[in-house]
C-alpha cells in the first residue's frame, strides 16, 4: 500500500427496519476512520441509523451494459408475477 | 458503431455508467469538469473559513462551519464521481498543484468583511445552485446522482447568505454600506461563474449533443439574474448595473456588458487571491502528510495482525 487510496463504499439504513442502501464512497486507510468518514460525509443530517461499510475491491458487480443475457432466465417466466393468474368472479380477500 | 450506440443511449435520455463504453473526448471533458468543480468546492472553503474564528455570534459561527464543512463534502462526492473515470484522488489533486486543473475563478476574489459572507451564501452559492440544478439531468450516473445529493444540501447554504445581507441592509447605515459594498464587488463575478458567452465558448458543441451539459451559459446566468433581482429590491439594496432593465419583449432583465478581460486575467492566475489559494491548499495537504503516514502504517500493522 504506497498511499491512501484504500476505496470504501457506504450503505446507510435510514431508519430501523429498513435495508441499507448504497449511497456512494470514500477514501480511508482502515475499517474505524472509514465509518467515521462515512458518518461525518454522509450523515450530516440525519439521514442513517446504521452504516455499513465495504471495501470496494470485495464488491463484485454484474455488467451494467450488454448485461440483458444474464437476466434471461427469469424474462420469461411471467407466472411468476399474481397477475399472471385468472380468478374466479366474485374471489376476495386473495 | 460504439459510437452510434453511445449517441442513441444519451438521446434516449439514458445515464451512461462507469463500465458503460464512452467516448475518449467524452471521458475527458467530463474529468476536466468534474475535477474543477470538486476543486472550487474545496478551495471554496477558504474565502469562508476566513471568517469561522470571527462570525459576530455564536449562531452565525455554527452555520458558517456547518456550511464550509457541506463543501468539503461536495467536494469528496465529486472527487468520488470523477475517480469512476479512471483518473485517481492523488492525480487529481497533483493536476490542481500544477495549475493543470482549475477551479470557479470566483474564489479568486478576497472576503473582507463579514458582509461578504452573505454575498457569497447569497450570490455564489446562488449562481452555483442554478447551474447545479441544470447538472442534475447530466447524462453521466455519478456526475448526475452527486449533483441531486449537493442541490439537496444547497439550498440552505444561499438561505443563509441572503439572511446575513438582508440582516445588514436593515442595520446601521455602516452596516448597509458594508453589504452594499459587498453586493458591488461580488456581483458581476458572480454572474460571470455562467461561463463565457455561448457564441465565444468553443467546448458548448459536443458538451451539448452528449448531455454533459443541458443548458446554455446565457440561458442560466439570465435565470439567476431575473430571480435575484427581487431578492435585491426585497432587501434595499441596488444592483451595480446602470443598463439592468425589465425588457417586456423578451420576458427577461436586460443587463449590462461583462468585463471578459477581467474574468480571463483572474482565470489566468492574476487575480487577488490566485497564489494565496494554491498555496494554501499545498500547506495544507503537505502539513497533513504526517497523518496520512500514520494512518497508513496503522492500517498495514493491523492487517498484519488480523492475517
Ligand atoms: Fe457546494
Ligand atoms: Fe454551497
Amino acid at each position: 500500500m504506497s498511499d491512501n487510496t484504500k476505496v470504501w463504499e457506504v450503505f446507510i439504513q435510514s431508519k430501523n427496519g429498513l435495508a441499507h442502501k448504497h449511497v456512494g464512497n470514500l477514501h480511508a486507510p482502515d475499517k474505524e476512520m472509514a465509518l467515521q468518514n462515512a458518518r461525518d460525509l454522509y450523515t450530516r443530517r440525519n439521514e442513517g441509523s446504521c452504516i455499513w461499510v465495504v471495501k470496494a475491491e470485495h464488491i463484485i458487480s454484474s455488467e451494467s451494459e450488454d448485461g440483458e443475457a444474464f437476466f434471461d432466465p427469469s424474462n420469461d417466466k411471467i407466472y411468476r408475477h399474481p397477475t399472471f393468474y385468472t380468478l374466479p368472479k366474485g374471489s376476495k380477500y386473495i | 458503431m460504439n459510437e452510434q450506440k453511445f449517441q442513441e443511449k444519451i438521446d434516449l435520455e439514458r445515464k451512461i455508467e462507469p463500465k458503460d463504453w464512452m467516448p475518449e473526448e467524452y471521458r475527458s471533458h467530463l474529468i476536466r469538469q468534474i475535477s474543477q468543480h470538486a476543486h472550487s468546492e474545496i478551495i471554496g472553503m477558504q474565502p469562508e473559513g476566513n471568517w469561522i474564528s470571527r462570525a459576530p455570534s455564536l449562531r452565525a459561527k455554527m452555520i458558517l462551519l456547518a456550511k464550509v464543512q457541506d463543501e468539503a463534502g461536495h467536494g469528496l462526492y465529486l472527487y468520488s464521481a470523477c475517480e469512476t473515470l479512471g483518473i485517481s484522488r492523488e492525480e487529481l489533486v497533483q493536476q490542481l498543484h500544477d495549475g493543470k486543473a482549475k477551479y470557479s475563478s470566483i474564489f479568486n476574489y478576497p472576503t473582507l468583511s463579514w458582509a461578504d459572507m452573505g454575498a457569497v451564501g447569497w450570490l455564489v452559492d446562488g449562481a452555483a445552485i442554478v447551474n447545479q440544478v441544470s447538472l442534475q439531468r447530466t447524462s453521466y450516473g455519478p456526475y448526475s446522482r452527486g449533483m441531486v445529493k449537493i442541490c439537496k444540501e444547497e439550498s440552505f447554504h444561499q438561505r443563509q447568505g441572503y439572511e446575513i445581507m438582508a440582516e445588514m441592509a436593515k442595520g446601521t447605515p455602516e452596516q448597509k454600506e458594508m453589504a452594499q459594498d459587498a453586493l458591488n464587488r461580488f456581483w458581476w463575478p458572480s454572474i460571470m461563474m455562467f461561463g463565457p458567452q455561448d457564441s465565444d465558448s468553443p467546448r458548448t458543441g459536443n458538451a451539448m449533443k452528449w448531455k454533459i451539459k443541458r443548458q446554455f451559459n446565457d440561458e442560466l446566468r439570465q435565470k439567476f439574474i431575473d430571480q435575484t433581482v427581487g431578492q435585491v429590491k426585497v432587501i434595499g439594496l441596488e444592483i451595480p448595473d446602470p443598463d439592468l432593465k425589465w425588457n417586456e419583449e423578451r420576458g427577461h432583465y436586460d443587463f449590462g456588458k461583462m468585463n471578459w478581460d477581467e474574468f480571463w486575467s483572474v482565470v489566468n492566475g492574476n487575480g487577488p487571491c490566485n497564489i494565496q489559494r494554491l498555496d494554501h491548499h499545498k500547506k495544507a495537504h503537505s502539513e497533513g502528510e504526517w497523518v496520512r503516514k500514520a494512518a497508513r502504517s496503522y492500517s498495514n500493522k493491523q492487517e498484519i495482525i488480523n492475517a
